[in-house]
């Protein structure tokens, strides 16, 4: 099938592609921009390991095509700690041992950082719903919990 | 798993959309948040030769709240508008509590409120919410747009009322009675997960203090959304809600699959509108 160009921001640079129509996001952020942050897990939707933000939004790479992502800003684990340094994210998830294997984190990380940029003061029901959307196959959520409440502490002390 | 190659199409203009649709040769679908099709994709279940995506299509993104009251949501509308937009919170209360349990908000996000409707997983909430509020469907294609009432809509699994060449324009919401109290309750095995029951439930109270009208609707127990006629006329008639749930546990003949059996489903169902009738009642009275 004939190769579609886009243009889209991934973490704050323009980048543009020609890319077949049915390359999912995930395998263009992972194999043809190199960013192999953004893990791939179950490939349908169901464990938000490859949760990315579209326009602000966290959304499944996997259930994305790339040629959807034409003219939107797309950001990866690797915006979030864009100087080497970590974001409140990451840096709670460090603090409060938020991860074991660490395969689902960054879907994790994503997801949150999502929704206390848009709603720094979400309740515990918020917090909740969002990592309702990630599945973590260690079962870590306890220390997972733990860490995105140190996180909306920190960003909405931050706001 | 991947999904197989197909031709895309993202042009701007909806007669586009509709002459591109109109292709009998090919089996074209429409993709607008992909968050039923492109999983069916992934897996090969579905293998489309055209995919038609709508997102350049500015008018479909459109949710109005017209004069009369109607709440229109165009076919690009996002289902987290649902749940953000004060119009729908406000003058809808009840979609937005069942739109809250759609999935993730990572789906919500980027799923349409048209395409959970054109899909009609028998299990997903928005058929149950559109045949409960009495939604009209408004159904277009290169010849015309016609509609269709939400009851006329759904016909059976993952089947609605579209002919080949034509989409779901819009939904169209009638005001929701100012008096009616409202519930939409749902059991799944996990948070965001495919119901295993729901049930979207309506009531208004009379001037003598009893119940006038009642409307119950369930998904995840029939091949489409269920009304449950019997147990909405007896809540009328003077029936308690354990007896509406009672006579629901009978009417229902849901399947049995390996995430409950059927004989759960009818006993949550009846659970489940007693329960929804119980807090529609208390939201109808003030109590």
């Amino acid at each position: 099938m004939a190769e579609v160009d886009i243009r889209l921001t991934l973490n704050g640079e323009e980048r543009s592609a020609s890319v077949e129509p049915r390359l999912l996001l995930s395998d263009f952020i992972r194999h043809h921009m190199r960013l192999t942050g953004t893990h791939v897990g179950c490939e349908h939707g169901v464990c938000g390991a490859c949760t990315v933000i579209v326009d602000g939004e966290p959304q499944r790479s996997c259930l994305m095509f790339a040629v959807q992502a034409d003219g939107a800003s797309v950001e990866t684990i690797e915006g979030v700690a864009p100087n080497g340094e970590l974001g409140p994210v990451q840096q709670a998830f460090h603090e409060a041992h938020g991860m074991q294997c660490g395969f689902c984190t960054p879907g994790f990380v994503m997801s949150l950082t999502a929704l206390l940029r848009n709603s720094p003061d979400a309740d515990d029901d918020e917090l909740l719903d969002s990592l309702s959307g990630n599945l973590c196959r260690c079962t870590g959520y306890v220390n997972i919990i733990e860490a995105a409440r140190l996180a909306r502490e920190r960003m909405n002390g931050a706001a | 798993m991947k999904p197989a190659p197909f031709a895309y199409h993202a042009p701007d203009q909806l007669d586009e959309v509709l002459a591109l649709l109109g292709d009998q040769d090919h089996e074209v679908r429409l993709l607008a948040g992909g968050q039923s099709l492109v999983p069916m994709m992934n897996f090969r279940l579905a293998a489309p030769e055209v995919l038609v995506d709508l997102r350049r299509v500015e008018s479909l993104r459109q949710l109005r709240h017209s004069g009369d009251g109607t709440l229109a949501i165009g076919a690009g509308v996002r289902q987290s508008a649902l749940l953000r937009e004060p119009v729908v919170t406000d003058g809808w209360p009840l979609l937005s509590e069942g739109a809250r349990h759609i999935g993730h908000p990572q789906v919500r996000s980027r799923g349409t409120v048209c395409g959970s409707l054109a899909h009609h997983d028998p299990t997903a909430e928005l058929p149950a919410l559109a045949v409960a509020l009495d939604a009209r469907m408004v159904l277009a294609s290169a010849s015309g747009t016609r509609e269709r009432s939400a009851d006329e809509f759904f016909v059976s699994y993952y089947t609605v009322a579209l002919e080949p060449g034509e989409m779901l324009l819009e939904v169209r919401f009638p005001r929701c009675p100012a008096a009616a109290g409202w519930s939409f309750k749902e059991v799944a095995r996990r948070r965001g997960d495919f119901a295993l029951v729901g049930v979207a439930a309506l009531v208004e109270a009379g001037d003598d203090g009893t119940v006038s009208r009642a409307r119950l609707v369930f998904c995840g127990v029939a091949e489409r959304p269920f009304r449950a006629l019997d147990a909405e006329q007896a809540v009328v008639s003077g029936a308690s809600f354990e007896e509406a749930g009672r006579l629901v546990s009978e009417a229902v003949r849901p399947m049995g699959s390996i995430h409950a059996s059927a004989e759960y489903r009818r006993e949550c169902a009846g659970e489940l509108a007693a329960r929804a009738l119980s807090e529609a009642w208390e939201r109808a009275t003030g109590g």
